[in-house]
Order: structure tokens, then sequence, then C-alpha cells
């Protein structure tokens, strides 16, 4: 329907402003991102971070500019949100994995219920992504039996069953033990090694100069700086960028 | 704005003593199951002992028409207050609540609808019905509904019972109603949003992830008003349904209406609730109990 090509940035974002009530969080931020790219995006807290991959899947609307994905417009009237969901994968901080639900049933209800996709067919699929995320022999367990890697883990899988193009992460390991953190990032290298074009908030610096195609940094609603990691962490031009990572490293 | 209109009333006090301790009322607090755990609390030994009271009272001699002939007389009526009366009291009660119940849930979504005017219906709706008395509610219906209705060329009789479930039914649809909110919107609004981001349409997410999580949560709630159902069916016989309260005071009548009639009779009646409601009670406490350590 659109005449995207795999050369153009599979997301584009371009000059997005979106407010809560008067309060403007985003102030026209840009970026694009190209099939098979690890973005991270890094900022102080309240830096409209989360707000901004939000936007990306239409968790949020926004009040001007465009993002598209995949040449589609996400924030267009017309759009089928519903479609556009199934391209793009989403890892909360808080997992909100389905606490009725099985590791296995939470992996598999959105291809079975969503895409109607034969069940026995889904359950093989699942089995081997529980696997993929290291969680083989936890497929019966429920949320509250799993430890909060575990969870995130699942919840990765869950995504990941949709067969997405894009994931988005939003601070996945923010709310991990230390231990844990490592179980999960090593997840996402592995997806980001395979050729998934993920979208990352995270506060894992060295994570960030390991996995990142490119790092984008955000203050108050802007996009201070973006580059590559060498650039963006050995030779930060802004004095705010410098400032944060002053503070962080 | 307010702080002048009331007299005596002001937002800024005027010493800085408190005036009032906090207001903590003894017992268990008024909320969507206080009924239940009030009977629940009740210890076992409490019933053991009422009933060998009963007997004691019988004993106790008093004048020419004692206490012993008018248990006498209680016990002659009751295989008819039971089976009669109490049988029809939780007829009455179990319809009632399942026409609540049905109409509730449905009246509940209306209120979680995404549509606004049904939103504002829903809740208007249940507002009404949720503080109106209910027996101003039972006698609108009571006299409100024809005594037959027509349906494609059949009479069907609408008996005064038949009224009487219906006009029971509106406060409980109404709490019912009540209960289904509240249980959608204790569950996290990030559910939804992970559902969303999943593809979910609004209503597989409320069917298939809010609801199957919130739905155990209904049930203790939804019992308590159950039993607040059942104890409100007297109501019943001011509109001259045969139900136990309406039989009680007929037998009573057929015994003269003697004035030591009056304690056996209701208190019987009283006891036969106690120990329908009694059993629920506990049953509820418990399953809330298991509920609560699985989720
Ligand atoms: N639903 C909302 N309603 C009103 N304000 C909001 C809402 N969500 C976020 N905000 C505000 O938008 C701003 C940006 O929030 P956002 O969550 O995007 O920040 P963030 O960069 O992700 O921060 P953190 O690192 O703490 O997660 C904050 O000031 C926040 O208070
Ligand atoms: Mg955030």
């Amino acid at each position: 329907m659109t005449n995207w090509t795999p050369e153009q940035p599979i997301i584009s974002i371009h000059n997005v402003r979106k407010s809560f009530g008067v309060v403007e969080v985003l102030k026209g931020v840009s970026m694009d991102i190209m099939k098979g790219e690890v973005i991270c995006i890094i900022g102080p807290s309240g830096s409209g971070k989360s707000t901004l991959i939000r936007c990306i899947n239409a968790l949020n609307d926004i009040q001007g500019g465009s993002i598209t994905v995949e040449g589609q417009e996400v924030h267009d009237d017309d759009l089928d949100r519903l479609e556009l969901r199934k391209k793009v994968g989403m890892v909360f901080q808080q997992y909100n994995l389905f606490p009725h639900k099985s590791a296995l049933e939470n992996v598999m209800m959105a291809p079975i219920k969503v895409l109607n996709e034969d069940r026995a067919e889904v359950e093989t699929r699942a089995r081997a992504l529980l696997k993929k995320v290291r969680l083989e022999g936890k497929e019966d367990n429920y949320p509250g039996e799993l430890s909060g890697g575990q969870q995130q883990r699942v919840a990765i899988a869950r995504s990941l069953a949709m067969r997405p193009d894009v994931m988005l992460f939003d601070e996945v390991t923010a709310a991990l033990d230390p231990e844990t953190v490592k179980e999960v990032l090593v997840t996402i290298k592995d997806l980001a090694a395979e050729g998934m074009t993920c979208i990352l908030v995270t506060h894992e610096m060295g994570f960030a100069r390991e996995v990142a195609d490119h790092i984008y940094f955000t203050d108050k609603g802007v996009i201070v700086e973006h580059g590559s990691p060498s650039e963006f962490f050995d030779h930060a031009s802004d004095p705010r960028t410098q400032e944060f990572l002053s503070q962080i490293l | 704005m307010g702080s002048n209109s009331i007299p005596g009333v002001s937002s800024a006090p005027r010493s800085d003593l408190a005036v009032l301790k906090p207001f903590t009322p003894a017992g268990h607090a008024y909320d969507e199951m206080f009924l239940l755990r009030w009977l629940a609390s009740v210890p076992p030994q409490v019933i053991v002992l009422l009933l060998l009271i009963w007997p004691a009272a019988a004993f106790a001699q008093s004048g020419v028409y004692g206490m012993p002939d008018a248990f006498a007389a209680l016990w002659r009526w009751i295989p008819f207050l039971t089976l009669q009366g109490f049988v029809f009291n939780v007829v009455i009660s179990i319809f009632a609540m399942l026409i609540g119940t049905l109409a509730g849930a449905a009246l509940g979504l209306g209120q979680i609808s995404n549509r606004i005017w049904l939103r504002r219906l829903a809740w208007g709706i249940t507002q009404l019905f949720r503080n109106a008395p209910w027996l101003v509610i039972l006698f609108i219906v009571l006299l409100a509904f024809p005594f037959e209705i027509n349906v494609f060329g059949f009479i069907i009789p609408v008996p005064a019972w038949m009224k009487a479930v219906i006009g029971l039914s509106l406060p409980i649809m109404a709490n019912i109603s009540e209960i289904v909110r509240g249980a959608v919107m204790s569950v996290p609004s990030a559910q939804w949003e992970a559902a969303e981001s999943l593809s979910f349409s609004r209503t597989q997410t409320l069917w298939q992830i809010i609801l199957p999580q919130c739905f155990k949560r209904m049930i203790p709630p939804w019992m308590n008003w159950y039993a607040i159902l059942t104890m409100a069916t007297p109501l019943c016989s001011l509109l001259g349904v045969g139900e136990i309260i309406t039989f009680s005071r007929q037998a009573m009548e057929a015994e003269n209406n003697r004035p030591e009639l009056l304690v056996p009779f209701f208190g019987y009646a009283l006891a036969l609730f106690f120990a329908y409601c009694y059993p629920i009670a506990r049953f509820t406490i418990a399953l809330e109990k298991r509920f609560a350590v699985k989720l």
C-alpha cells in the first residue's frame, strides 16, 4: 500500500511535538532509523524518552510533525493501529506480563487471538522463543513465580512471537537487580546480532556503547546530540551531554 | 469560594488544636464486604448458645398463655413458614440476583465503554438505583408494571412476586454495575497498554485480559450483595407477596395475635435468615483469603 523499500528508513521521525495538556514534552524531535539498526536513546529522567518511543506505536498521540513506520504515517486518523502494532513490538520497564497466564500462554496469546494463527504452530514457535531467551523449563510457570529478569525475557519472547519488524525497549532493565540485568541484555544483544531493528531507551551506558549503531541524547524534549557510540561517549561536544556523562560514568 | 458559605465551617482552622479525633466506628468498615465480614466474624459457638437459649425461653413460665404455648404454636407453624415462606424468600433472592447480575454486568460494561454517551447513561442509571431507597423502587415497580403483559397475543400475568423480583433486582443491578466497573479499574492500566501494544483490540483486551484477571475479585462483593438482597426480601411482604414475614403475620393472626407470639415467630424468621447467610459468609471469606494468596 505504501512504496516503502528497505533502503529507506524503516522509522522516520520528523519534527515531532507532543504535549500533555499545556506541558510540551517533545519539542520537535527528528530521527531516521534504518532497517537492522540498533538505536539507543539516553537522557535524564523526564526528558521525554518514554514518550517518544510510545509515540512510535501510537500508545501516545502527537500534536505535530510526523512518524512513519515502513513508509506509513502513524498519526493518521485512518491508520489501522492494530496493523501498525503487529509490526512494532514493545517491551516495558515493568514487564506487564498477563498474570493469569503461564509463560507459554503469555507468548502464545497474541498470535492466536490477534493473528488467528494455528495453535499447534504457535506453540512450537513459542517454545522455541522461550528457549531462545533461555527460559526452557519455565513454560508452565506463572509470572508470579518468575524472577524479574525471567519475566522480562518472557515479555521479550511475547513481543517476538508477533514477528515484529521493529522492537521498542523502554528501560527494560531499570527494574531489575544488577545480577539479572545481564541476562536480559544478553537476550537483546542476540536479537540485535540477528538483525532486528531495535530502539532502546537505556541507562546502561556500557551496553549502549557495545550494541548501538547510533546514540541519541535527549534533554527537555529535544535531541541535544547524536552520533556513533565512540563519537558520543568520547567526543561529546554539547555541555549538557558532557555533564550528563560525567554524572553517570 | 465555599469557605464562608456555611456558617461555622471554614476551610482554615480557627485554632491549631485538633477539634475532633479521627472517626473510627467499631467493627468492620462499611465497604463492599461489610455484611459478610460481620456475619462471618460471629463465632459458631454463639449459634449453639442461641439454640440453647431458645428451649430455655420456652420453659420460662409466665401467665396463662405463656411462652410454652407460643413456642408450641410456632412449632405447629414451622413447616408452613419454612417451606411456603422462607423457601419463597430464597426463590425471590435467586431470581432477583440472576436478573440483577446480568443487567448489572451489562450496565457495568456500559460504564467503561469508550462511547461517552453510553458511559454517562450507564453511570446515571447506576447512581440512581444505587442510592434510591429500595422500598420506593419496589413500590414504583409494583404500581408502574401492569398486572399482565401482552406478548404477541399471549396474555402473560405478572404476579406481585415477579414485580418484587424486578424491583429488588434494580438496586442489585446498580451495585453489580459498580462492582464490575471497580474491578475493571483495579487492573493496572499497564495491562491495557501491554495488550494494546500486542495489537489486541479493545474488546479483546477487555474480555481476554482484563476481565479474567478481575473476575475473582468480583465474587466476594457479589456474594455480599446476595446476602444483603436475601435479607431485604421481607420488604416484599409490604407488596403482599407471600413470603416468610407475610406468613408469620398471618399465622400469628390465626393464633389470636397474642403478644407472646411476636418474639418466637419473628425470632424464628431472623434465625432462618442468619442460618442461610452465615455459611455463605464463611465460605466467601474463605474464598477471599484463597484468592488473596493466589494473585
Ligand atoms: N500521561 C502523562 N500525563 C502527563 N504528563 C506526562 C505523562 N506521561 C509523561 N508525562 C510527562 O512527560 C515528561 C516526559 O516523561 P517521559 O516518561 O517521557 O520521560 P523519560 O525520559 O522516559 O523519563 P524516565 O527516565 O524517568 O523514564 C515528564 O515530565 C512527565 O511528567
Ligand atoms: Mg521513561
